[in-house]
C-alpha cells in the first residue's frame, strides 16, 4: 500500500520533551493594543464567570449547608396506648421536611420499645451499619438486618455482625398522652457518634 | 410539459460535492479510515474497544427513547416504569435493551481493560489513552449506579441509603456529603432529580467527551501492536519502530481490521437483544415506600463484589477500607503507565502483571458469586417457612422435642441451616453435637460469640435446657456427640445434674432485666471446632438406631 507522510505516527514533540531539548523557534511576542484588549476581555469573562458560578455552587450544595438541626422537628407517633408495656412495636411517621415530589418516600418507619408507663426507646429503622431496614423478632428478642447480617438486642445494643455500634435512637418526649420524636433526617454515622456503643440520640 | 432529464447518480454526487466543498471532512475521514495498522492487530482480541463504543451508542439511543416516558419524580417514577413495562407497546423491550445494554457495557469495558493491560498497551506513548480509559471505566460504573437509582424501587431506595451511609463515614465532610448526595435530609424527590441529572446529562456528557478523546488518541498514536517477547518499549526508539511495523507489515484499518469490529459489534447487539427478549427488563421491584420493610436490598450485579466485601470485613476495618482502598486503587491505576511506561509488553515476560490480573479476576468473580447468594444474610422467614426436616429430628425424649420447638420458635433457623434449609450466616447445625460438648453448647447459646448474639436474656433456663438437649441429638448416624476430653471416661456432661446452676451467664436468664447489658463473649472464646470430636465410629449402627435416645448411642457404637 502507499505510505504517505500523513500516515506516520508523529510524537516527535513528546520525544523532545523527554530529552529536555528546548523548542528552537518560539515566536516573539508583541504587545499590541489588540492583545491588551483581548486580555482584558478574558479577565472580564473570568470575573463574570466567578460572579455567576458562586451562586450556582450555593444552589447545588445548598441542601448540605443548612444549619444543624434545620431539618429536624418533633413529630408524633400517636397515642402511647398503641404501645403496650414491655413490647416493641412498629410505627411510622411522615418526615417533617418534605418536597412536593417525595411521594411515598416521605413516610418513615421506626421501632418503639415501651419499657414502662413513662419510659420508651425509639429506634431508627436504618441499620447502624449501612442503613438497611432492620426487623424486630419478638420471639428471640432480636433485631436482625437483612443486608449483611447485623443483629441487635432488644435494647438496641449491638449483638453481632458488621455494625460497629448499637441502633440509632431518636430523642422522644410525651406530650398529652402522645409520644413525639425529634426526627427529620436519614440516620447515618455522620449524625451519630460512631464508635460510642451506649445509647445516643439522633442529633 | 418539458421532460426533466435527471440522472440520480449524478445528482447524488453533485449534492455530495456541494456538501464536501463546504464541510471538507473527506480528507480527514479517508486518512483515518485508511491509516495503516500493524497486521497483527487485525485480531479478534482487538474488538472490545469498538464494542464498548457500539454499546455506548445503544445506551444513548435507548436512553433517549426511555426518557420520552420516564418521569423523574419520586412520586411517579415507579409508576412510569410499570407503565412502560405493562402498558406501552414494546416499552418492556426498550427497558430490557437499556438494562441489558448496561450490563454488557460494563462487562465489555472490563474485558477491554484486561486485554489492554495484558498487551501492555498502556505503555509509552499511550499513557494518556490509558488514563482516559480509567476515567471511562469509572464513568461507566457511575452510569450503572445512577441508573439503578432511576429504577426507583425498593432496591434503589435502600441502595441510596447504603450510598449515603458510606458517604457519612468520610471524616469532617461526611454530613455535608450525605446531604449534598441526597439533595436534602432524606431520600426523596430531590434525590431522584439529582441522580436523573447525573445519569442523563452530566455523566453521559463526560462519557462522550472522554470516549471521543480516547478514540482520537488511538488514531493519532496508532493502535497498540501485538506484543512480542523481547521487543522492548523504549521512549527513544518506540515511535520509529512502530512506524516501521505499521508500514512494512501493515494493512489499512479499513477494511483490513474493521470487519472484525463490525462482526463483533453486531454479535453484541444481537446478544443484548436476545437477553432482552428472553429475560426481559430489570424490575422495577417493590414500590419505594420506606415503611415496607419486608425487603432484602441487593445491588445490581456489577456492585455485588462490594456488597460481599462489606459483609465480610471486620467492623474495625470497614471504615478504613472504604476510605483508603478506593484512593489507593485509583492512584495505582493512574501511576501504572508512568511507573511501567517502558519495557516488555509480552505477558510471558510480565509474571507480576499476569498474576495480579489473575488474582484480581478470581477475587472479583468469587466475591460476585458470593454476592449472588449472600450466605451472610439471615433468612428472615426461615424460622416460620422452613420446617425442620423430619429425618433430622431424632428426638425421642419430650425434652428434646420441646427443644426442637424452642429452636424453631426462637428464629435460630434464620442463621443456621438444618438439612440444607435455613440461613447460612452461622454454621450448619446438622452435626453440631459432634463439634461442641454439652457445656460448650450451653455457653454458645447463652453467651453467643463468633458472630452469634447471646440468647441468655431471651431464654428461660427450661428453654435453654430443652434447646441444648435437642442440639445434642444433632449428630450423624453412628457418630457420637462430643464429650469433655478432661473426663473421657466419666459420664457425659449432660448427666451432671443441671449445668445451668453452675454456669455464670446462665444466672442472667429471665426477661426481667431488660437493661442489663449482655456481654457477648469475646471473639477469642470462639469454640475450637472438633477439639473434642470423636469421629471414626462408623461401625455397627443400623439406620434405625438413630432414634435411640442419645445417652445410649455411645454405648451402642463402642
Ligand atoms: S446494613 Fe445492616 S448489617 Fe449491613
Amino acid at each position: 500500500m502507499s505510505t504517505t507522510e500523513d500516515h506516520l505516527v508523529k510524537i516527535e514533540n513528546i520525544k523532545t520533551e523527554h530529552h529536555g531539548q528546548p523548542d528552537a523557534e518560539i515566536p516573539v511576542r508583541h504587545v499590541t493594543r489588540r492583545s491588551v484588549l483581548m486580555n482584558i476581555g478574558i479577565g472580564l469573562n473570568a470575573l463574570v464567570g466567578l460572579a455567576i458560578t458562586a451562586p450556582v455552587i450555593g444552589y447545588v450544595l445548598g441542601p448540605a449547608l443548612r444549619k444543624k438541626g434545620f431539618y429536624k422537628s418533633w413529630v408524633s407517633l400517636g397515642n402511647i396506648d398503641r404501645f403496650p408495656n414491655g413490647q416493641t412495636r412498629f410505627a411510622t411517621f411522615v418526615t417533617p421536611y418534605k418536597t412536593p415530589t417525595d411521594g411515598a418516600t416521605d413516610n418513615t418507619a421506626c421501632w418503639v420499645r415501651r419499657l414502662s408507663d413513662t419510659s420508651f426507646q425509639v429506634f431508627a429503622i436504618n441499620c447502624a451499619h449501612l442503613g438497611c431496614p432492620v426487623r424486630w423478632f419478638p420471639q428471640s428478642g432480636l433485631f436482625m438486618c437483612p443486608c449483611h447480617g447485623g443483629v441487635y438486642y432488644q435494647d438496641g445494643s449491638r449483638a453481632a455482625g458488621p455494625p460497629e455500634r448499637g441502633m440509632f435512637e431518636y430523642q422522644w418526649k410525651l406530650v398529652n398522652g402522645e409520644i413525639q420524636i425529634n426526627a427529620g433526617q436519614l440516620p447515618t454515622l455522620s449524625n451519630q457518634a460512631s464508635v460510642e456503643r451506649k445509647k445516643s440520640c439522633l442529633g | 410539459m418539458p421532460r426533466l432529464n435527471i440522472n440520480p447518480t449524478k445528482t447524488a454526487l453533485d449534492v455530495y460535492g456541494w456538501l464536501e466543498r463546504r464541510v471538507q471532512l473527506e480528507g480527514f475521514v479517508k486518512e483515518s479510515a485508511l491509516h495503516p495498522v500493524p497486521k497483527s492487530t487485525a485480531s479478534w482480541w482487538y474488538v472490545f474497544g469498538s464494542a464498548a463504543t457500539a454499546l455506548l451508542v445503544l445506551q444513548i439511543l435507548t436512553g433517549i427513547l426511555l426518557a420520552l416516558v420516564y418521569t423523574p419524580s419520586a412520586s411517579e417514577a415507579w409508576q412510569s416504569l410499570n407503565y412502560l413495562n405493562n402498558h406501552l407497546i414494546l416499552g418492556w423491550f426498550l427497558r430490557a435493551m437499556h438494562g441489558w445494554g448496561s450490563d454488557f457495557m460494563i462487562a465489555v469495558v472490563l474485558v477491554h481493560m484486561m486485554q489492554v493491560f495484558m498487551f501492555g498497551a498502556y505503555k509509552f506513548p499511550r499513557e494518556l489513552t490509558w488514563l482516559l480509559g480509567v476515567g471511562l471505566l469509572f464513568l461507566t460504573l457511575g452510569m450503572g449506579f445512577t441508573g439503578q437509582v432511576l429504577r426507583y424501587d425498593q432496591d434503589a431506595y435502600w441502595g441510596l441509603g447504603i450510598g449515603a451511609s458510606i458517604a457519612s463515614r468520610v471524616p469532617v465532610i461526611g454530613p455535608y456529603a450525605v446531604h449534598a448526595l441526597l439533595g436534602g435530609p432524606i431520600i426523596g424527590g430531590a434525590t431522584l432529580t439529582r441522580f436523573f441529572a447525573l445519569h442523563v446529562f452530566v455523566i453521559p456528557g463526560l462519557l462522550m467527551g472522554f470516549a471521543g478523546l480516547h478514540v482520537w488518541l488511538v488514531l493519532k498514536l496508532g493502535i497498540n501492536e501485538w506484543p512480542m517477547p523481547g521487543r522492548i518499549v523504549r521512549r527513544s526508539t518506540y515511535v520509529h519502530e512502530y512506524n516501521e511495523l505499521a508500514h512494512k507489515d501493515g494493512i489499512a484499518f479499513v477494511p483490513g481490521a474493521v470487519w472484525k469490529d463490525l462482526f463483533f459489534s453486531a454479535a453484541i447487539y444481537g446478544a443484548v437483544a436476545l437477553c432482552a427478549i428472553i429475560f426481559g427488563p430489570f424490575g422495577p421491584g417493590g414500590q419505594p415506600d420506606p415503611t415496607i420493610i419486608q425487603t432484602a436490598p441487593k445491588p445490581d450485579y456489577f456492585f455485588l463484589w462490594l456488597y460481599s466485601i462489606l459483609s465480610y470485613l471486620p467492623d474495625s476495618l470497614e471504615t478504613p477500607f472504604l476510605l483508603i482502598a478506593p484512593p489507593i486503587g485509583i492512584a495505582v491505576l493512574i501511576a501504572l503507565p508512568f511507573v511501567a511506561g517502558e519495557g516488555e509488553k509480552h505477558w510471558s515476560r510480565r509474571p507480576v502483571a499476569v498474576l495480579t490480573l489473575v488474582f484480581l479476576s478470581i477475587s472479583l468473580a468469587v466475591l460476585n458469586h458470593l454476592g449472588t447468594y449472600e450466605p451472610w444474610s439471615p433468612h428472615m422467614t426461615a424460622w416460620s417457612g422452613d420446617p425442620l426436616p423430619a429425618e433430622k429430628v431424632h428426638a425421642e425424649l419430650p425434652l428434646e422435642r420441646q427443644g426442637a420447638i424452642v429452636f424453631q420458635g426462637k428464629q435460630c433457623r434464620n442463621c443456621h441451616e438444618v438439612g440444607g434449609l435455613g440461613g447460612q450466616r452461622g454454621p450448619s447445625l446438622d452435626a453440631v453435637a459432634t463439634r461442641l460438648t454439652y457445656d460448650q453448647l450451653v455457653r454458645q447459646v447463652l453467651q453467643g460469640g463468633g458472630n452469634m448474639p447471646a440468647y441468655g436474656k431471651n431464654l428461660s433456663p427450661a428453654q435453654t435446657t430443652a434447646i441444648v438437649a435437642f442440639l445434642e441429638t444433632m449428630h450423624p448416624l453412628g457418630q457420637e456427640p462430643a464429650r469433655n476430653a478432661a473426663t473421657p471416661n466419666g459420664p457425659p456432661d449432660n448427666m451432671r445434674g443441671n449445668p445451668l446452676t453452675g454456669d455464670g451467664p446462665a444466672q442472667n436468664v429471665g426477661e426481667n432485666h431488660p437493661d442489663s447489658n449482655p456481654k457477648p463473649a469475646p471473639k477469642d472464646q470462639k469454640q475450637t471446632q472438633g477439639q473434642t470430636t470423636s469421629r471414626n465410629t462408623k461401625a455397627g449402627a443400623k439406620p434405625g438406631d438413630t432414634t435411640v435416645s442419645l445417652n445410649t448411642v455411645p454405648a451402642l457404637v463402642h
